[in-house]
């Protein structure tokens, strides 16, 4: 109760001080009523002002009557300078809103816990190895059966969980017809129960659930795909789910807020390990393996000897393990084998996401660390040289005796002001950047989805950047404003060129922070730019992607039968087959030997097509033919430029044979083609080789086809227009064939680039700010330079000193400063470009219009922010300065 | 002058008194009252009564109300609260130990 009337007087100070002398007034006439003499009365009441002021600090917080004066002080200063202030709180909020949106993108992604129990004690398992191509990589993947020998292995130290990526994959709820896409995980029994999780309806899946293959056909929603799918309607618990020609039941709906391991990925469908077919294969890696420790069990003794352990059972079950090892030569097991196995923290979860965007998020962070920087420079430049106008005001009131300490806080209020002003604004800019941000992750069959939520961990962060932005420009001006000399600054200025000493080293690091950004932004630009422009080698004009299954699979003649019927329908111009499309997903490779020799040590890559492939597509051929219907695969194949010259050098490759693996059957070389990037738009040209759609197995009878994509050139511009009429001509012939999944060729082609896209844009985007912002902080320290030298000015010119003297004496210290600051841009952009090579693309940091970019763009830039201050300095008149004088 | 230091200390416990007896009485009543019951010899500054008033008002012993008085004048008046009761309590068995003590000091020395 005190304190707070103490606060609230504070506040009402002027009116607290009527009401106190209303009171002192009424004493004496009261005292003058009562028949006192009133010079007695006012001799016995003593000091008025004594009294009142004694009373005044009795009822207010002095502390926060100051703080009040200083804010309403500073506030006043802001006002005074309007444009001035208004561009500081502007460039500030856009400094500190990129950061907070950095950090919310950079946390969701790759630090916040999931909403786990015991975050901390999970962990990842994978092996590192060398890859079939020679390269090191690392395995994430495990097979159920060498899980579970692993899982009994450690069973008394830790719990292992095994949990698949979440697929898009084909779900129907009721008939056939409608099909829908869900991203469905596999996981043990025994992830709910670990990761303590409690379900929002009915049960999550349990131990018992792994009983055996096919045993526990249940279904677990997510409370996410429950709300948006459902309405979170209750009465979805016993309703079935088919997943090709399985039926799940489902049983329950997991907690609020878990989305699953895969962060940027939101889980919709949770399904028992045992229920994928795959579960009993001992040689196929295909869901991912964590490690919680049990409770009590210390992580840095045990993880080790776990990690030893765990490897050596491993190695033993592959090396065991038949199946495994089948048709590789014997230096590909052995390097097959040599694995070593690594234990990562997963608490935050694990995805490819993260893999992906790891790098592009430390990007970002430096450049909206670096343009925050620039922006502070900028803001305490302003308040260095207010300070310095104000030195005569700090020495006056250091004269009549204000403390140093109160000079401070005068100072630190300002600054806090703009600080907090601009992160008022930056907080909103920051609520709109990061979900929009993340928008643009948008692959479109696949969009990135994080939950974004503004919660204590980002207040903390903005907070601390506050705060952090405060002390970084005020504390400077404020140290040297108290410690201003009252009698030197009276008297004129002790030294009037050490605020610009200081302004000029803020000039060199200014420019070197800009020069970083561009350098680096021009890296990335360049870098999409030649990704974008990069040759295909075919087409993606009016290209639309039917990816299609069929169950069990169907005959190549159904196919092909599909394929005439899709021709047919209006608007498709021609129609042709491929196993999978290009620059999709799917990837598969297979041994080549020639002449009954080991296979090389490289796997090749191939593609299935149907004949009029190389047509639809574009590509042409260089020497051959192409398939006809009567060819099959083994039997004829058609290879790339780069197959014949890694196997047949300098020879006519046409009618030449190969096989897939020793002893195998024969495959004719009918045609070669260009190279063109088949898997991803940055790799380099490899070999390649096409076979017949059309599979004949050993005894030349066809075999089915599970899935495979027909590619159809369309007459009209936008060949989406065509996908609805074509998905139902297919699921018309009811013949076991349904279309799962419809794109464009020209979408896949930008799904490569939705990464360099992304950061290019970000990179332009903050190397056009920081280069603003560096041309206006050259421009103001330019300017109060000249103003401040304006006596040295007009004495020169009165003392005969010709103009491009003048102009040479105001520019000559900014030019030094930016080229030193420049130099030391680009040599601190070698270093933060070697860390982010792997986002380049055909560009090198020591290119040298790579360099040069950004050295134009400042020196452009200084020249125009200097422009104003040397026709200011010319304009000098030297007899109005030294008259005013 | 020298009346004003017979006060000394004892400031508080005599406001506290005075209002325990007649509540609402505004600062030069409370002065008055001083002077007259002590038979004009406890005298302050009168000034000085205001920052006291003021902070046993903070310390939440007494509380304060403007009033309209007949002259059309406004006036603060002054009453006591049960923390004030309750200070006023031990203020007095203070007092009263202090003099005590005094008292035997005086005579036994």
């Amino acid at each position: 109760m005190s304190l707070w009337s103490r606060i609230s007087n504070a506040v009402r100070g002027e009116r607290l001080n009527r009401e106190i002398e209303e009171e002192l007034q009424s004493h004496i006439d009261e005292a003058i009523a009562s028949g006192r003499d009133p010079k007695e009365a006012h001799r016995a009441f003593g000091s008025a002002l004594h009294a009142r002021e004694a009373s005044h600090s009795i009822r207010v917080a002095g502390w926060l009557e100051s703080l009040l004066a200083d804010v309403r002080f500073g506030w006043r200063q802001l006002c005074r300078n309007k444009v001035a202030s208004a561009a500081a709180v502007l460039s500030l909020a856009l400094g500190i809103g990129s950061c907070v949106a950095a950090f919310r993108l950079i946390d969701a992604l790759l630090w916040r816990p999931l909403p786990i129990s015991n975050s901390s004690k999970l962990y990842a398992l994978s092996r590192k190895l060398i890859g079939p191509e020679g390269r090191p990589i690392e395995d994430g993947y495990w097979a159920t059966p060498d899980f579970k020998v692993m899982r009994d292995a450690v069973k008394d130290q830790a719990d292992l969980i095994a949990i698949s990526d979440a697929d898009r994959t084909d779900i129907t709820w009721t008939t056939d017809d409608d099909m829908e896409k869900a991203h469905v995980v596999y996981v043990s029994g025994n992830m709910f129960p670990l990761f303590g999780l409690e379900p929002a309806l009915g049960r999550l899946l349990i131990p018992a659930d792994d009983r055996g293959p096919g045993a526990s056909p249940y279904a677990v929603l997510s409370w996410d795909y429950w709300n948006h799918r459902f309405g979170r309607d209750a009465h979805v618990l016993g309703r079935s789910l088919h997943i090709g020609d399985q039926t799940f039941e489902i049983i329950g709906v997991g907690p609020r807020d878990f989305t699953g391991t895969e962060a940027g990925t939101v889980t919709d469908v949770f399904l028992p390990l045992s229920m994928n077919s795959l579960g009993t294969e001992d040689g196929v890696s295909w869901h991912h393996t964590f490690l919680m420790l049990k409770t009590g069990v210390n992580p840095s003794t045990a993880l080790e000897l776990m990690r030893q352990h765990l490897s050596a059972v491993s190695r033993a079950f592959e090396a065991d393990c038949s199946t495994c090892l089948r048709g590789m030569t014997k230096a590909s097991i052995g390097r097959f084998l040599n694995k070593t196995l690594v234990f990562s923290p997963a608490g935050a979860g694990i995805s490819e996401l993260q893999k992906d965007y790891r790098r592009l998020l430390g990007v970002l962070g430096l450049l909206v660390a670096l343009v925050l920087l620039i922006a502070c420079v900028n803001v305490s430049n302003m308040m260095t040289a207010q300070a310095a106008a104000r030195a005569q005001e700090m020495a006056l009131r250091i004269s009549i005796g204000a403390g140093r300490r109160r000079l401070v806080q005068l100072i630190l209020c300002q600054t806090a002001l703009l600080a907090l002003l601009a992160s008022v604004l930056g907080a909103l800019f920051a609520a709109w950047s990061a979900p929009f941000v993340l928008s643009l992750v948008n692959p479109p069959d696949n969009p990135a989805r994080l939950a974004l939520p503004a919660d204590w961990r980002v207040l903390l962060f903005g907070f601390g950047l506050t705060i952090l932005i405060v002390l970084l420009l005020g504390l400077l001006p404020a140290l040297r404003a108290s410690a201003v000399r009252p009698v030197a600054a009276l008297k004129g200025g002790e030294d009037p060129h050490s605020p610009r000493r200081l302004m000029r080293g803020a000039i060199a690091l200014q420019v070197a922070f800009c020069v970083l950004v561009l350098f680096l932004s021009s890296l990335f630009v360049t870098s999409f730019q030649r990704l974008e422009n990069r040759p295909l080698g075919f087409s993606t004009d009016r290209l639309l992607l039917l990816e299609t299954v069929a169950g069990k699979g169907q005959f190549p003649v159904v196919w092909n039968q599909t394929a005439e019927a899709l021709r047919a329908a209006p608007g498709v111009s021609s129609v042709a087959i491929s196993g999978w499309p290009l620059l999709g997903r799917i990837q598969i490779n297979s041994d080549i030997s020639i002449n009954g020799a080991p296979p090389s040590p490289i796997p090749t890559f191939f593609r299935p097509v149907s004949p009029g492939f190389f047509s639809t597509m574009k590509i042409p051929l260089l020497s051959g033919r192409d398939f006809r219907p009567e060819d099959a695969s083994p039997g004829a194949a058609i290879v790339n430029e780069t197959f014949v010259k890694t196997y047949f050098p300098g020879q006519n490759p046409i009618g030449r044979t190969f096989e897939r693996g020793a002893n195998q059957p024969l495959n004719k070389i009918v045609g070669v083609t260009p190279d063109i990037p088949d898997h991803d738009l940055r790799e380099p040209n490899r070999a390649m080789f096409y076979v017949p759609f059309d599979e004949i197995d050993d005894k030349s009878a066809p075999t089915v086809a599970g899935f495979a994509t027909f590619v159809l050139h369309t007459d009209a511009q936008n060949p989406l227009a065509l996908a609805n009429s074509l998905r139902q001509l297919i699921a018309q012939r009811k013949n076991g064939l349904r279309v799962s999944n419809i794109t464009t060729q020209l979408d896949l082609v930008r799904d490569q680039t939705v990464r360099e896209r992304l950061i290019a844009m970000l990179a332009a985007f903050f190397a056009a700010v920081a280069l603003l912002l560096a041309g206006i902080g050259l421009y103001a320290v330019l300017n109060y330079s000249v103003f401040q030298r304006r006596r040295e000015i007009g004495i020169r010119l009165a003392i005969g000193s010709t103009r491009a003297g003048i102009v040479r004496i105001v520019t000559l210290d900014a030019f030094l400063m930016i080229a030193v600051g420049g130099c030391a841009g680009i040599a601190l952009g070698f270093g933060a470009a070697r860390s982010v090579e792997s986002l380049f693309y055909q560009v090198k940091a020591t290119d040298a219009d790579m360099i040069a970019l950004p050295a134009c763009a400042i020196l452009l830039i200084a020249l125009v922010a200097t422009l104003p201050a040397v026709l200011r300095a010319l304009r000098t008149d030297p007899t109005e300065i030294l008259r005013a004088e | 002058m020298a009346k004003t230091d017979s006060l000394q200390g004892s400031l508080d416990l005599l406001v506290l008194k005075i209002l325990s007896r007649r509540p609402r009485l505004h600062g030069y009543a409370i002065m008055a009252a001083i002077a007259n019951t002590s038979g004009e010899v406890l005298r302050a500054e009168e000034g000085s009564l205001y920052p006291a008033l003021y902070r046993m008002e903070e310390a939440g012993w007494i509380r304060a109300e403007w009033i309209k008085k007949d002259t059309g004048r406004r006036a603060r008046v002054y009453e006591l609260t049960a923390a004030g009761k309750k200070q006023l309590g031990a203020e007095e068995s203070r007092w009263q130990s202090v003099s005590v003590a005094i008292n035997r000091v005086l005579r036994e020395a």
